[in-house]
């Protein structure tokens, strides 16, 4: 991480956003410290992606701040918010690779596009990025070549292709078998042990979060209910968080006039 | 970032300082390039003052060592701050490159490299 900034990396402030009427997130408060590892949990709906789709800007919020080390990024302007959009890499549950190109010109293409970097050094920029996902050797393969994982580890290595200072990972392990789930988490360890980025893991899997957290924040129903390190989350006493941490299912908690308004309501 | 370059009778020093990220390395693979020639004097890559360096610096110092085994050059780097050292390290290429503590060490030292080493 460059040596020029200190403060959260990301704050997010009052955030509240919609999709038509319904409220996805309700005012939403939460610091992700510079350089470590954030994990958001929550079961499926909770609005954890939404959140995540707002620090890339891939939503606008109907109010709240989203701060990028220390500038609000929702005002922005396209071409200033690109400047900040090359120091955070993301990767998506698809991977999201193209399928026409190799495994190499996957992870080169931002550097091809953004930098003026000689095509020599972003040669070996890209296969220092393939090693360090377990890639090596795989540069001439094409996406429809590898499996579910290594398409993961593909679309890891090209979310690092521009060293970026914030990595986002929206449910990193969906889709996944256990044991290759399990090495994606410990790429995420050794990355956040070497680089010091600032990393966000969206997620619903536990072992998962509390492996990999410096915090965890648990979100239900578009509200933040607790943030805090893996052992406060663990002792909190919180109900919806034991719910979770519990893995107690959704009780038939249906009020029966609600529900008969429901079902009748034009 | 700022690169500098001091002759030494044999011996060219660049030194480097600030931040080697994607935009300000190919002013280090400049140097480099320029530096690095046959029967040209041997390189030290000066890292003390690199307070971070990303896979493009990286990959640019990769490109010098490879240079330099075309033009059969000492080449050698010296005090890099332990940051510098793990993304060396993560990249497994701390044992390819000939890495020096200090200038002293590194002065003393690049003559008898051999431009193979490491390699």
């Amino acid at each position: 991480m460059p040596s020029d900034f200190e403060g959260p990396m990301i704050r997010v402030s009052d955030l509240v956003t919609h999709y038509g009427d319904r409220r996805i997130l309700n005012h939403v408060n939460l610091d992700f410290p510079t350089g470590e590892t954030m994990v958001i949990l929550g079961g499926s709906g909770t609005g954890k992606s939404t959140l995540l789709r707002h620090i890339m800007r891939l939503e606008s919020p109907t109010s709240g701040q989203i701060l990028i080390r220390g500038h609000d990024i929702c005002p922005m302007s396209e071409d200033q918010f690109n400047q900040i959009r090359r120091k955070i890499g993301m990767l998506f549950q698809s991977a999201a690779l193209f399928n026409s190109m190799t495994i190499e010109e996957n992870v080169a293409l931002p550097l091809r596009e953004l930098t003026q970097l000689e095509d020599s050094t972003i040669r070996i920029m890209t296969r220092i990025k393939l090693d360090l996902v377990g890639l090596n050797g795989f540069e001439n393969y094409m996406p429809s070549q590898l499996s579910g994982g290594m398409k993961k580890r593909a679309g890891l290595a090209r979310a690092l292709a521009m060293d970026p200072e914030i990595l986002l990972f929206d449910e990193p392990s969906a889709g996944l078998d256990p044991i290759t789930a399990a090495g994606i988490d410990s790429l995420i360890l050794k990355l956040k042990l070497a680089f010091r980025m600032t990393i966000v893991v969206v997620t619903h899997e536990l072992a998962s979060a509390f492996m990999i957290a410096d915090r965890i924040t648990v979100m239900d129903r578009g509200e933040v209910i607790a943030t805090g390190t893996p052992e406060e989350i663990r002792n909190s006493q919180h109900p919806r968080v034991l719910q979770f941490l519990n893995r107690i299912p959704e009780g038939d908690q249906v009020d029966a006039q609600e529900y008969l308004r429901s079902l009748t309501e034009n | 970032m700022t690169v500098q370059v001091r002759k030494l009778d044999k011996i060219s020093i660049i030194d480097c300082s600030g931040d080697v990220d994607l935009y300000s390395s190919p002013r280090l693979r400049e140097a480099l390039m320029a530096e690095i020639k046959t029967n040209g004097p041997s390189v030290l890559v000066n890292m003390s003052g690199v307070a971070y360096i990303d896979s493009s610096g990286i990959a640019t110092l990769v490109e010098g060592l490879q240079h330099s085994r075309q033009t059969k050059t000492q080449f050698g780097l010296f005090g890099l701050r332990p940051n510098a050292r793990s993304v060396l390290e993560l990249a497994r290429l701390h044992k390819v490159f000939t890495i020096f503590d200090a200038e002293a060490e590194a002065l003393e030292k690049i003559g008898s490299v051999k431009p193979f080493d490491g390699v």
